[in-house]
């Protein structure tokens, strides 16, 4: 019997260690901006499986897009000249989770903000407008968002984005997979495991840019105004990212990068994208 | 977290009762799968035993994760669709039949030889023995190891995760992105695995102890 | 064969080469520790302190009981809290450890038990302290017994490590698909040429395993 209750108390006991590192989040108060100041790094959260916005590059093993650049551009005027950046890449499961919990200072990945999302982090003033839209084979009978609101159809897309959330909201009916990755809901379109992929239109843009059997439809059927996540509380690196965003904007550097990346990207509205 | 289980107690559940289903399909499978390679392996016939072996050593040495990914992504673009369950099922299915293929193969030998011998000299062919003396002899003997590898099945059954497979953790993992809650999302789906695999493995290991 | 010969491309089989040696130096390191801490923990489990080892046994039985990829997330979330930040390549190894050193455990205290106890008795009769006959007697026998299983486990970890690209760690799967999302016709020569790196890892250290077996059995 003894034995018995002993086994019983002893189950609680990782529980109960699980229960206090659970408990000991958002314990840190610390000013990210503050530390950094001191090593003059700042550690962005990126993504290096979507084109166009942060894509790793086979070649130099370094992930390039216009979420780099920015992040770059950004933590120079940040902390001056000689300032550096270090990146660790993250899925869409992963970037909250490592802002909440300290791993990384500021995300900027291609997010859109959201009103769920700003009861966790914060987020600067948008830096991008995107619009969700449609990746399909060339020649699908796919053309709109209407298409998929039927029973058979499957629309692909990755875990926790806006995307699900809209579709289940456009076009309720159909059935939604998720993936961890745009490369992997990417590949998963391409094995045949769903009729149409769902993203924002400048990353299916990016896809379709060098996949030429596939093809972006039915223009944008909502807003994505993307912008830079930092953890809640951290009022003074937000305020110095929002000062250097505007810094960027003013003397072309914004104009420059934002040119560079979706200049030549044939039916993307870049006018509307800097919303200017 | 209680309030966050009674919110999204459906979806759990579906990924419980997914996890539930994948693994005992892939562990019917890979029983019969695993024990015909198994035989195979301990045959005169060199050239089923050769077989056998490439099997067994091929799906030992190569993650499951990828296996798995083989028939999600690269399959359907050359033989056939099949949705992450099946994908998932089916590379756990041959994953799993190489290590219980070892397993029965162990436990064939370990069974007296003299049995055999005996079984044979009372006048019943190799099968007959086989079938009725030295199977239900090893299986007796390999029951604690494949209880063990069924509880190692339900925990690798989480990369359905990565083929959107509906399981526990793709559902755990659903739950965390959409409530930001990652710990409690996240411990919440290590209790739903411990209620199948922690009873499992008290019971292998009193088996076990029994046997002793 | 044009297409296995771009898929096959000196530029993508460098890049797969680095995927791979992430892969074999988050192996090492954790095989390294795991079978640290497995023979320390299997040692705690075998000797029974009172208290002790029933807390030490059970929260082995709640770890080794949980998927891995579970413990992995948990890993990449939880410890950064207590204020150190991690990379995914110290999140992998700390989590392979945490996981495979419980299994290990498992086998190690096994593995002592089926070292007949007459052993220790006999060790002790003689004039050893109890961990006298533990190093020098009743340990080495077992680990020769436990090679087969040591050996296994190991090349569990070696595949396991597939297991961390959903934290983003740049090892040999995770390689292959950024080479094949952006390229999506390279899917089976990637699929093919990953399974082979693994399959001869893991097959040479099997082969290693029974070479040593042999030797010393």
């Amino acid at each position: 019997m003894g034995k018995k209750l002993r086994r019983s108390l002893l189950f609680l006991l990782p529980l109960l260690i699980i229960f206090f590192l659970s408990g000991c989040s958002n314990t840190q108060e610390k000013n990210i901006y503050q530390a950094d100041k001191k090593t003059k790094t700042i550690t962005w959260g990126i993504k290096s499986d979507t084109r166009l916005f942060g894509l790793m590059n086979i070649k130099t093993g370094q992930s390039e897009g216009f979420d780099i650049d920015m992040a770059k551009a950004l933590t120079k005027k940040i902390y001056g000249k000689n300032a550096k950046v270090k990146f660790v890449t993250t899925t869409i499961t992963t970037k909250i989770p490592l802002l909440k919990n300290g791993n990384i200072d500021a995300v900027i990945a291609a997010m859109t903000i959201t009103p769920e999302r700003k009861e966790y982090v914060d987020f600067s003033t948008p830096y991008f407008n995107a619009g969700q839209s449609l990746l399909v084979k060339k020649g699908s009978s796919i053309t709109s968002i209407k298409d998929l609101n039927k029973k058979n159809i499957t629309v692909l897309a990755v875990k926790g984005s806006t995307a699900v959330a809209n579709i289940e909201k456009y076009a309720p009916k159909a059935k939604v997979l998720e993936y961890d990755d745009y490369g992997q809901a990417f590949t998963a379109l391409k094995s045949g495991q769903g009729d149409a992929m769902t993203t924002d239109n400048g990353i299916l843009y990016g896809i379709a840019k060098e996949n030429k059997g596939y093809a972006v439809v039915g223009g944008t059927f909502t807003n994505e105004p993307y912008g830079i996540a930092v953890n809640k509380g951290q009022k003074q690196l937000l305020h110095a990212i929002n000062k250097a965003l505007a810094e960027l904007k003013e003397d072309g550097t914004y104009a420059r990068l934002a040119n560079k990346w979706f200049g030549d990207v044939a039916g993307f509205n870049l006018k509307e994208a800097e919303g200017q | 977290m209680i309030t966050l289980f009674m919110n999204n107690w459906q979806t759990y559940l579906t990924g419980f009762w997914n996890t539930i289903l994948c693994s005992v399909l892939a562990l019917i499978f890979s029983l019969v799968i695993g024990s015909a390679f198994a035989i195979m392996e301990i045959l005169p016939n060199k050239v089923l035993r050769i077989i056998a072996h490439i099997y067994i050593e091929i799906f030992r040495n190569i993650p499951l994760l990828v296996i798995a990914m083989f028939f999600y992504i690269v399959i359907p673009q050359y033989v056939m669709k099949m949705d992450g369950f099946t994908a998932g099922t089916i590379g756990l299915t041959l994953y799993t039949s190489s290590f219980i293929a070892e397993t029965v193969r162990a436990g064939i030998q370990a069974v007296d030889s003299g049995q055999m011998e005996g079984a044979r000299a009372n006048g019943l062919t190799y099968w007959q023995a086989m079938r009725y003396i030295v199977l239900p002899q090893a299986y007796k003997l390999v029951i604690p190891p494949l209880g063990n590898q069924f509880i190692n099945l339900v925990k690798n059954s989480s990369v359905l995760a990565f083929l959107a497979g509906f399981d526990l953790m793709y559902q755990g993992q659903s739950v965390a992105s959409t409530t930001f809650q990652t710990f409690s999302a996240y411990i919440i789906v290590g209790i739903f695995y411990l209620i199948i695999t922690l009873p499992l493995s008290y019971y292998m290991r009193y088996l076990e102890k029994k046997m002793v | 064969m044009a297409l296995l010969e771009q898929a096959y491309s000196f530029v993508n089989m460098r890049f797969l080469f680095e995927g791979l040696a992430v892969t074999l130096e988050v192996s090492v390191i954790s095989i390294i520790f795991s079978f640290i801490f497995g023979l320390i923990f299997g040692v705690i489990r075998y000797i029974e302190v009172p208290y002790f080892s029933a807390v030490v046994g059970f929260i082995i039985d709640i770890i080794r009981n949980l998927p891995l990829l579970l413990i992995i997330f948990f890993t990449y979330f939880a410890i950064p809290e207590l204020g150190i930040r991690m990379t995914p390549m110290s999140a992998s190894i700390v989590a392979l450890v945490v996981f495979e050193s419980m299994m290990l455990a498992e086998v190690v205290r096994s593995g002592i038990q089926a070292v007949d106890s007459g052993q220790m008795e006999g060790a002790r009769a003689n004039g050893l302290t109890y961990f006298q006959a533990m190093r020098y007697i009743i340990l080495p026998q077992a680990l020769t017994k436990m090679i087969p299983p040591l050996v296994s486990q190991f090349i569990s970890l070696i595949k396991d490590t597939s297991l961390a690209t959903i934290i983003v760690l740049p090892e040999l799967l995770y390689h292959a698909q950024i080479v094949y999302s952006q390229n999506t016709t390279y899917m089976l020569p990637m699929y093919v040429m990953i399974a082979l790196m693994y399959f001869v890892v893991c097959y040479i250290l099997s082969l290693a395993a029974r070479y040593l077996e042999r030797r010393l059995g």
